[in-house]
């Protein structure tokens, strides 16, 4: 690791980046480099308002949303609606992942149970999670269990898939290794097919995660008196584009922080793949 | 009596393009506690024959005896090296090593992991991944490994092919001092001829499509072998006549 690094160093230099730079400076270019594109975003959006190239009723500047954000979050209204749209997606979530994770097992070590699925998940897997919406109102009213039984449906699939690929794509070679050293299958699926499977699943709860927040927000347009999906509904109806805009970075900024939790977690699990990280420093 | 036996063994491959003879009419005995090597071209179906023994294919007709008894399936009196180590990278050495050994007391496998890494020279990287490992480190971690059991075979399938030659060279002695200390039998696959000569108490050469055996050359020299010892040469000399057998002076360019 590290001889990759003094490897890298003086490429880096002959890239074009200027050999006087002092090596503390580097990690803030960095963090520029990874805020530079939203902060451009806002300079152009603010620059398009003050110019009066947009009607603010359309797209209010970001001083305007910032100013909005801080009303709703200084009166608390804010938090406690993104607290019930994190709470909804986590518990959609969890429940998707123990059942993706339980079921994806099944399927990955056992092909009797991976045909006798197969077709009814194929089936129901294209089905998108907001047509269950009016089924869902219908079963479980416009409550809690109707919101979480959409995310739950939203996550299960890619957390599903992913694990039944990743069992799947066990190395054949190791196969053949635990055959010649007759390791007992138990031990077999949890030090060689589990491990293995492991990259393939976490990727599968990071899409998981993603498609919940989508979920929420959009069970949340339909049939909700609070959440993040009904404060932007509700904005909406009065005009609010500010509060619309509020609403809608915050399920930006939460969807990457859950990425980024995962992430970290993958990272801790995972410590044995060096990941292609892309070329330059 | 023999240790292993293959009589007219025999592997054939059914392929949408028809049926391909791997291996032919194989009779070979294997005493206990030698060193055998197979040579032979790539596709000459040497590697297949080992996966037999191995009990990792069947062989279509023929019979393979182990201890008078058929060989029916992969078992653990017979070890086996990879040409690629396989070692799980999500376990340390010592995990790997220990991979396979089941139903023992902690301490005895903590025991018999210390004495294989210690056998193959690892001893102070016992908590180091795989990826942290130069190839003929791994390799030696895998020898560890299919060693651990005691098996009364080791399957040696092209186990230096991947290495640079100086790793070779010292693998080959490696397993040499191994072979010595544990006296396991032994069987290598390889498509080097030195090392063939180098490590076999006798070296089969196996000729291609479909693969028989050519011939069975003893190697009756004392270990270590020189290299370069008029005997040593000798034996490779034959071995290499087996292969090209129309050998003319090599046409010399003149620049």
């Amino acid at each position: 690791m590290s001889g990759e690094a003094v490897l890298n160093a003086p490429l880096a230099v002959e890239a074009g980046q200027p050999a006087s730079a002092p090596r503390w400076l580097r990690p803030l270019a960095r963090g520029l480099l990874y805020v530079a594109g939203p902060l451009l975003l806002l300079v152009l959006w603010q620059g398009l308002f003050e110019l009066r190239l947009i009607r603010p009723l359309l797209l209010p500047p970001p001083t305007k949303v910032a100013q909005a954000f801080w009303h709703l979050a200084a009166s608390g209204e804010l938090f406690g609606h993104v607290a019930i749209s994190v709470l909804r997606v986590l518990e959609g979530f969890v429940a998707a992942a123990i059942a993706g994770l339980a079921l994806g097992l099944a399927i990955g070590l056992s092909r009797p149970v991976d045909r006798a699925t197969d077709l009814l998940i194929q089936l129901i897997k294209p089905i998108p999670p907001i047509a269950w919406i009016p089924l869902a109102i219908l079963w479980f009213g416009i409550g809690e269990v109707a919101k979480v039984y959409i995310i739950f449906l939203g996550a299960f699939f890619p957390i599903l898939v992913n694990t039944i690929d990743g069992i799947r794509q066990t190395d054949h070679r190791y196969v053949e290794l635990a055959r010649i050293l007759e390791v007992p299958r138990l031990r077999f699926i949890t030090k060689v097919v589990l491990p293995g499977a492991l990259p393939a699943i976490m990727t599968g709860l990071r899409v998981g995660i993603m498609v919940a927040w989508m979920c929420v927000v959009a069970s949340e347009l339909i049939a909700a008196s609070s959440g993040i999906g009904y404060l932007i509904m509700d904005a909406r109806q009065l005009s609010q584009t500010d509060v619309v805009l509020v609403g809608m970075i915050s399920i930006g900024v939460l969807g990457k922080l859950l990425d980024v939790a995962l992430k970290a977690l993958e990272t801790r699990l995972i410590t044995w793949k060096a990941a292609y990280k892309g070329s330059g420093a | 009596m023999s240790h292993i036996q293959l009589s007219a063994v025999s592997k054939r491959f059914d392929l949408p393009t028809g049926t391909v003879t791997a291996l032919d009419g194989i009779d070979l005995s294997v005493a206990k506690g030698s060193f055998t090597s197979i040579v032979g071209a790539s596709g000459c179906g040497k590697s297949t024959l080992l996966r037999i023994v191995a009990g990792l294919e069947r062989q279509s007709g023929g019979h393979v005896h182990l201890e008078g008894n058929p060989i029916a399936g992969p078992g653990r009196d017979r070890g086996m090296v990879f040409q690629e180590h396989r070692l799980l990278p999500w376990l340390t050495v010592e995990q790997n090593v220990a991979f396979a050994l089941t139903g023992l007391h902690p301490q005895e496998i903590a025991e018999r992991v210390a004495h294989h890494l210690d056998l193959v020279g690892l001893t102070g990287f016992a908590q180091a991944h795989p990826h942290q490992l130069s190839g003929g480190m791994a390799q030696r971690v895998a020898i560890a490994r299919a060693l651990v059991n005691q098996p009364q075979v080791l399957l040696l399938d092209e186990p230096f092919g991947a290495l640079d030659a100086m790793t070779r060279i010292v693998m080959q002695q490696e397993i040499l001092r191994i072979w010595q200390a544990e006296r396991t039998t032994m069987i290598l696959v390889t498509h080097d001829i030195d090392e063939a000569v180098f490590l076999g108490d006798k070296v089969v050469v196996m000729s291609a499509r479909p693969g028989t055996v050519k011939t069975i050359i003893p190697v009756p020299l004392d270990r270590p072998r020189d290299r370069s010892s008029p005997e040593f040469i000798a034996i490779r000399k034959r071995i290499f006549g087996e292969f090209f057998a129309h050998a003319e002076a090599p046409f010399a360019y003149a620049i």
